[in-house]
């Protein structure tokens, strides 16, 4: 098995804060691995160093065995890492429509075409087609975002980050607020994630958890704490300990 | 040389005076007012009135312009700005805007467009020497005025109840209400008080600066340098951003009048490029 | 109900957001047809082409991508005196060509302090763009001996255009210029946000984070517009010393940055029409108020600015709902698609 994505001693402190410290994780290509952990436990600062929007104190970042530490996050959007966020990071004033276009045109590269209208080479159209109905955006295709339904802005959050065509596809808790008749809908969604794209879980639901994830990494206060196949972790008696103070869940 | 230095501390003094309002509002409520000069310019009509046309002494119609524009200020705050608190950056600069132009445009009506001055006491005309140094006693006067305003300012932020409580709501407001601080009132007050300390600052300035009706427009931007250069997040950065600004201003039009004023320009910019926050602002300042 | 895949109505939907309304075509007919029905009002109208064309510039920044700027007569005024100083040296003598030139040098000053915008807030940006203009204008005012300093560029003279349309006191070619120019650079603009350029600045506008999320280079984005709205407002302020054959001070001053904002509000943000809109009930209004007190103007403008305000620019552009409401009902291809859709899901 080839190694996706690698973190090398990897850190970040927020003043006397440390809150990634001394991390090494090895994603491998294809993976379904999912990352838990505390509140606080670091699990976004983490997300937020593998896409770039923070830049670690000390260590290096590898995709594919290339050095990635120093790029910007569009370049490592252009490398192949997408990202969706915990809190809904959506252009409130574009339809779905429009938002899976942009992010089908910049992958396509004709991001800085300003002379072409949007969608007119069909290759866009077809991607942007195929995303909308795969994520069952297409009734509410031209609604401005800002007024869709939570779920489906949801929805909409994992479309945009698939419409980047990544090779990591970094999943920061996909179903937190989702109502429970509406989760199933993006637990379906997770699942049928083409094969070949290594998908990194962080979630605090550990029904999905363990529905999906073939590895378990568990993180707290910033230190890669234990790492195991499911049936493993859900033995461990230490990460039992570390999840007793937290809520009733794990 | 030390003339120069002198005026240039008196000016820069003044412009402590006229822009530390601004620095607290922008700094407490993240607003920007770029109407702040209109009550500067408020003062100093007043006063010219005031001195001009009632007879009034000059030192007697200085607190009262204080409390006119204070009480001006006030109104204003409760009536029409609390309103635009709460609304985007542009929209408070789309509101502040129309206020100047409001302001210039009415006291023209009012006053007429051209310049006027307040006739000073004969005691405080002409120079005194000291050491050699050529100083003007108007000068001095208004460095005597400025530098009490800065300590009493000074005190009140650092020990007062008052003090405390602006404090607390500049650091963080929903904390300080959780607190059961008034904000609101506490920034009404504030405000008025800023608007005072601009029309006092107008009335004195009116001798140094000029007064007529696009003062606040003159003057706005010097007032913008302030609070940019010195950060809003104590009082001791705009006071020596005021003073690097006073000095420099006046040595700079001595010294290289071909260059003037937009050498300071160009440092603002530079300053707001390296320092967003203001160059005296403390780390990790917001 | 017509039986159409949804991809083929996806595919179709993506592109209508570019499609020509009918509400448009009749206003840029009516535009055409001023030049013969109001022969006698050419200098007014030439003005509003101009401010308008400004305003469009405006728009491209901060309708499009959300750049609150207080200078933009910086680069106006930098195009007036390109175009002042290229004819009054004759430089370049045909009028097209020199207001090209001037475009693109108030496009290149765009570019350099276009940096300078890319960082911090929108407080920041006011500042700084604020600053940008009035070192500009300062520089116009030191350096006399080049501009004219504060009696204005004097001595310009410009060329018939093309060699032979000369610019005649009633301002018949001023205006077909102005207006030409206007409808080139539109059409440009309008192409321009309706590419995928145009939709990621909106993009970022919306969520800068995101933006960036998506693989958007959010600043080289940025300063590819604000370059560009550069080169429009200095386009404009050639117009203005091209038609008027003269340029002063007022072209940097605060006041043209202040009101142009005022315009644009007016008219409305993000949908290119607004700066045109505003640019007309501006000049309408200007004309009117300042005919009674021209000394007290700029009261009127302040007072629009608080009331807008405090009234909410929201409120204030619901008047163009029953337009665009009568632009819906007026377009033929929305109203059958949006049915077809509806009956696909159920």
């Amino acid at each position: 098995m080839t190694v996706m994505l690698e973190t090398i001693a990897l850190e970040k402190r927020f003043g006397g804060l440390v809150a990634t410290s001394n991390v090494a994780l090895k994603v491998e290509k294809g993976a379904r691995h999912a990352l838990i952990g505390p509140n606080g436990a670091g699990k976004t600062t983490l997300i937020n160093l593998l896409t770039g929007v923070l830049r670690p104190t000390a260590g290096r970042i590898l995709l594919d065995e290339r050095d990635i530490t120093s790029l910007k996050p569009h370049s490592r959007v252009k490398l192949g890492i997408a990202r969706t966020f915990q809190i809904n990071q959506l252009f409130a004033e574009l339809t779905p429509i429009e938002t899976v276009a942009l992010a089908v045109s910049e992958r396509l590269g004709c991001g800085k075409n300003w002379w072409r209208i949007v969608g007119r080479p069909s290759q866009v159209t077809d991607e942007v087609v195929k995303i909308l109905e795969n994520f069952r955006l297409v009734d509410v295709m031209n609604e401005r975002t800002a007024i869709l339904p939570y779920g489906k802005q949801r929805l909409l959050e994992i479309a945009v980050a698939v419409a980047s065509a990544p090779r990591v596809l970094l999943l920061d808790e996909p179903a937190a607020g989702v109502p429970e008749d509406e989760r199933h809908m993006i637990l379906d969604i997770v699942a049928r994630l083409p094969g070949d794209v290594t998908v990194l879980l962080i979630e605090h639901d550990m029904d999905l958890v363990f529905q999906f994830a073939k590895w378990i990494s568990v993180l707290v206060n910033g230190v890669l704490f234990v790492e195991g196949s499911p049936e493993a972790i859900a033995r461990d008696e230490r990460v039992r300990q570390v999840y007793l103070g937290e809520t009733g869940h794990g | 040389m030390l003339t120069i230095l002198f005026d240039g501390i008196a000016y820069g003094m003044l412009l402590f005076v006229l822009a530390c309002g601004l620095a607290v509002t922008l700094g407490l409520m993240n607003f920007v007012n770029l109407a702040h000069g209109a009550f500067a310019m408020a003062g100093g009509y007043c006063t010219v009135i005031l001195v001009n046309r009632w007879g009034i002494p000059f030192l007697a119609a200085l607190p009262l312009a204080f409390l006119s524009t204070a009480i001006l200020g006030l109104a204003f705050e409760r009536t029409l700005y609390i309103h635009v608190y709460r609304k985007s950056h542009l929209d408070q600069v789309l509101f502040t805007i129309g206020l100047v132009f409001m302001s210039v445009a009415a006291v023209d009506y009012v006053m007429g467009s051209s310049q006027v001055f307040v006739q000073l006491p004969s005691w405080l005309e002409g120079q005194i020497n000291v050491l050699g140094v050529g100083i003007g006693r108007y000068r001095l006067l208004i460095i005597i005025i400025c530098g009490l305003l800065t300590l009493l300012l000074q005190f009140i932020l650092a020990r007062s109840r008052f003090g405390s409580r602006l404090r607390a709501a500049v650091d963080d407001q929903r904390v300080a209400r959780g607190l059961g601080i008034n904000v609101g009132g506490v920034f009404a007050l504030t405000f008025a008080f800023g608007s005072g300390l601009a029309g006092l600052g107008g009335a004195l300035g009116a001798e140094i600066l000029g007064l007529d009706p696009i003062f606040p427009l003159k003057y706005m931007i010097y007032f913008l340098i302030v609070v940019t250069v010195g950060g809003t997040s104590s009082i001791t950065g705009p006071f020596l951003a005021s003073l690097l600004l006073g000095v420099g201003d006046v040595a700079g039009k001595y010294y290289m009048p071909t260059l003037g004023a937009f050498v300071i320009y160009t440092i603002m910019i530079l300053v707001l490029i390296w320092r967003p926050q203001g160059l005296f602002a403390r780390g990790g300042a917001r | 109900m017509s039986q159409q895949p949804p991809g083929e109505e996806i595919a179709r939907r993506l592109v209508a957001r570019a499609s020509w309304q009918p509400l448009e075509v009749l206003f840029w007919a009516a535009a055409l047809a001023s030049i013969y029905v109001l022969p006698g009002r050419h200098l007014i109208l030439t003005e509003i082409a101009i401010l308008g064309l400004f305003a469009l510039s405006l728009d491209l920044i901060l309708g499009y991508a959300g750049i609150v700027s207080l200078g933009q007569a910086a680069f106006f005024g930098f195009g007036a005196y390109a175009a002042g100083l290229l004819a009054k040296y004759d430089l370049v003598t045909e009028p097209l060509l020199a207001l090209i030139v001037s475009g693109v040098a108030a496009a290149l000053v765009g570019f350099v302090t276009s940096f300078l915008v890319l960082r911090g807030s929108d407080l920041t940006r006011i500042m700084v763009t604020l600053g940008v203009a009035l070192v500009l204008r300062e520089i116009a005012n030191r350096y006399a001996w080049l501009t004219g300093g504060a009696d204005g560029l004097q001595g310009v003279e410009i060329k018939p255009l093309f060699g032979l349309y000369r610019f005649d006191m009633f301002g018949h070619t001023a205006f077909c210029y102005a207006l030409g120019v206007l409808i080139v650079l539109f059409l440009l603009a309008r192409r321009i946000v309706h590419s995928p350029f145009g939709l990621s600045l909106q993009s970022i506008k919306g969520n800068p984070v995101r933006a960036a999320a998506v693989g958007i280079p959010v600043n080289g984005r940025l300063v590819a517009i604000y370059t560009i709205a550069a080169g429009y407002a200095g386009v404009a302020g050639a117009l203005l010393t091209q038609t008027t054959a003269f340029t002063s001070l007022s072209v940097l001053d605060f006041e043209r940055s202040a009101d142009l904002l005022l315009v644009l509000i007016i008219g409305g943000t993000g949908y290119l029409y607004g700066g045109l809109i505003g640019a007309i009930l501006f000049k309408l209004m200007q004309d009117y108020l300042a005919a009674l007190t021209p000394q007290y103007w700029p009261f009127w403008i302040g007072l629009l600015l608080v009331a807008i305000v405090l009234i909410g620019r929201e409120r204030i552009m619901s008047w163009t709902k029953p337009i665009r409401a009568l632009a819906r009902r007026l377009d033929w291809r929305r109203s059958t698609t949006a049915v077809a859709v509806e009956g696909q899901r159920p």
